[in-house]
């Protein structure tokens, strides 16, 4: 057993994983204020990175001012998404509440491509792709940034929860219908939990779109994501990043035994058989909160 | 006055489980039944081949899955895959020496035995958990189908289908395949058609409205939820197994990948679930309009001198595939079953009902 190899694939999973999260903390924004799957990170996770790309190199606005204007478009939209489409929808069965956001991906990822093309382009950063040496560890620095982004959202969501805002979200969260008979507007709650959603996506379509180009595979993140944030439990955020550390390592470690086995990409295996082992054992995952149905 | 009725209303047991409540609904039913007979001498051949044929197979397909998410109220995010099973089985088993017709029982069998894997998954959880579970095993035989070889034929992965016959004769002409997809989408239809006036549909209902309080009734819903799920993937295997057979002629991986699956479940609903009709609506809509409006599109950017890049073009479809989802979910979350019914509904009594108000 080669040790170093070992640490190594777990220290660049874990990094990884927390890439993952930040894919997860915007579904698990959503699915805590309103019990809605949010399956369209996917498609606003493509779109941020879009979004921050055509003003940064068509626009020929600095990285600096792209990202952060980039943000509030992306945080309008959000918005825009859940009073569109969503609020209509609130309290129909969970069929038609997953159909919806299945076609506001599919609708986010046409247009996007529609406009922008599905060349893959760079996001250009300036981070510097050689690794950064640990001993005989080699990690990758872009992980590294990423994995800083992702704490640090972590950090701020708990900061931004402790807020007269966020004890509003929170409540929201715990019961729909005592906030709104104390006053507190579950609509404009529930449409922030969205915008905040949309405010991850260009974090993540930033860092993602570094690591594997701006095109169509951003999209494909969605799995993993839901992966994290299910198996994290789906209203918790601590859960979301404990999730990404232990889904990465699995990932990256599982993925270099197997792939000898079954030759070659045998990662969306893993992602998906930690899934369904998932929902079987434990369905309200490490942190969620377990619901009792009434009869 | 276009309907001749006054209402629906029942003076006996008979007339309530009768299939057509509404003479006129009968009526319709059998000019579309005529007219699918007749249309290989209406419609030209490419019209038949390219719009015609995919409708009603994707249509049997579609009515597959409202049994088990409209009828039995389970979600299903894996159908394709299910759908796989049976168009790789039975195009196996006729390379393999077996003839079509007992190779589709086999497609289909087959689909029912891994659809009953899905049934399992089913019975741990339900709602959304269920729909993420389904989702997962559609990864996981995407996966299955693109690293096996012996499966999926060989490096380039497509698989080419021997040629369709039934009862010793070949089908080669266009007509031909025509009329297999017309004839099994009849079946289907039939069966649906019947699934509500029997125990067992009724059963599944009760199933959806709420398992607990069937379970308490009497129902099994452990056994109910199983059956549905081996129904629906018996008809999902031999749609696959046709639309391979008279339709791509080659089976690869792609043709049941996820999206695949997203696109039959958008079918049945923006159809409207557990709505028969809807389920024709609805797949013309998802599988026809982008198509339609993108060549609306191509037409309008040409009569006004403007240069749509070719990208733009590709893309288009899918954009409007995804608005398609989302208006029809905004203006009738039923579907288009429910907005044809409550045209139905406005029209049976029409000048009459003005007077109650």
């Amino acid at each position: 057993m080669d040790w170093i190899l070992l640490t190594e694939l777990a220290i660049n999973g874990a990094l990884t994983g927390l890439l993952y999260s930040l894919v997860a903390i915007g579904l698990v924004l959503i699915y805590k204020a309103s019990s809605v799957p949010n399956l369209a990170q996917g498609g606003l996770t493509m779109l941020g990175a879009y979004v921050v790309l055509a003003l940064a190199s068509d626009a020929g606005m600095p990285l600096w001012l792209a990202i952060p204007l980039a943000a509030v478009i992306m945080f309008g939209l959000g918005f825009g998404i859940e009073r569109v489409a969503l609020r209509r929808l609130a309290g129909r069965p969970v069929v038609m509440i997953l159909m919806m956001t299945l076609g506001i991906d599919i609708f986010l990822r046409g247009t996007t491509l529609a406009i922008w093309g599905g060349t893959s382009s760079s996001m250009n950063l300036g981070i510097s792709y050689e690794p950064l040496l640990m001993g005989d560890i080699f990690i990758s620095r872009i992980h590294l940034v990423g994995a800083g982004v992702a704490l640090s959202l972590f950090a701020a969501f708990m900061l931004f929860f402790r807020t007269r805002t966020g004890i509003k979200l929170r409540a929201i969260a715990d019961d729909y219908m005592a906030s709104w008979s104390v006053g507190i507007s579950v609509e404009r709650g529930v449409g922030l939990s969205w915008a905040l959603a949309s405010l991850v996506a260009v974090g993540a379509g930033v860092i993602w779109g570094e690591i594997q180009g701006v095109n169509q595979s951003l999209s494909m993140l969605l799995l993993k994501g839901l992966t994290v944030a299910v198996l994290g439990g789906l209203d918790s955020i601590l859960g979301a990043v404990i999730a990404g550390v232990i889904i990465g390592i699995i990932e990256n470690v599982g993925a270099e035994f197997l792939d000898q086995l079954v030759g070659g990409g045998s990662r969306e295996l893993i992602v998906a058989t930690v899934l369904i082992l998932t929902v079987m054992i434990r369905p309200h995952g490490l942190f969620g909160r377990h619901d009792i149905e009434r009869v | 006055m276009f309907y001749r009725l006054s209402g629906v209303h029942y003076d006996s047991f008979a007339s309530d489980s009768r299939i057509f409540k509404v003479p006129a609904d009968r009526n319709l039913a059998v000019f579309f039944l005529l007219f699918g007979l007749a249309a290989p001498f209406i419609i030209p051949s490419l019209y038949l081949n390219s719009y015609m044929l995919p409708w009603l197979l994707w249509t049997a397909a579609a009515l597959g899955l409202n049994l088990v998410t409209g009828w039995a109220g389970q979600l299903h995010l894996g159908y394709a895959a299910v759908m796989a099973v049976g168009a790789y089985s039975a195009v196996h088993a006729v390379r393999f020496g077996v003839p079509w017709e007992f190779a589709l029982l086999i497609g289909g069998l087959a689909s029912s035995v891994i659809g009953i894997m899905f049934a399992f998954a089913a019975l741990r959880v339900k709602g959304l958990y269920l729909a993420l579970t389904t989702l997962a095993m559609q990864f996981v035989m995407d996966w299955v189908l693109n690293h096996s070889p012996t499966i999926s034929g060989g490096s380039h992965a497509s698989l080419q289908s021997p040629t369709f016959a039934l009862l010793g004769q070949e089908i080669t002409s266009n007509a031909g395949y025509y009329y297999v997809g017309f004839g099994w989408c009849v079946l289907v239809t039939i069966f649906m058609l019947n699934l509500k006036r029997t125990g067992l549909g009724r059963s599944l209902v009760a199933v959806r409205e709420k398992d607990f309080a069937a379970a308490i009734l009497g129902v099994n819903s452990f056994y109910y939820k199983i059956l549905a799920f081996a129904t629906s993937s018996f008809i999902a295997g031999v749609s696959g197994a046709l639309l391979v057979a008279t339709f791509f002629f080659l089976a690869t991986p792609e043709q049941f990948s996820v999206n695949v699956s997203i696109q039959v479940l958008a079918m049945v609903i923006v159809g409207g679930l557990s709505s028969i009709i809807g389920s024709y609506f609805g797949v013309a809509l998802i599988l026809l309009a982008p198509g339609l409006v993108n060549s609306l599109v191509v037409a309008a950017s040409d009569g006004l001198g403007m240069q749509v890049g070719n990208e733009t073009l590709a893309h288009i479809p899918y954009a409007i595939y995804g608005a398609l989802i989302v208006i029809i979910l905004l203006i009738e979350p039923l579907g288009l079953g429910k907005l044809y019914g409550n045209v139905r509904d406005y029209l049976m009594v029409w000048p009459f009902d003005q007077l109650r108000k």
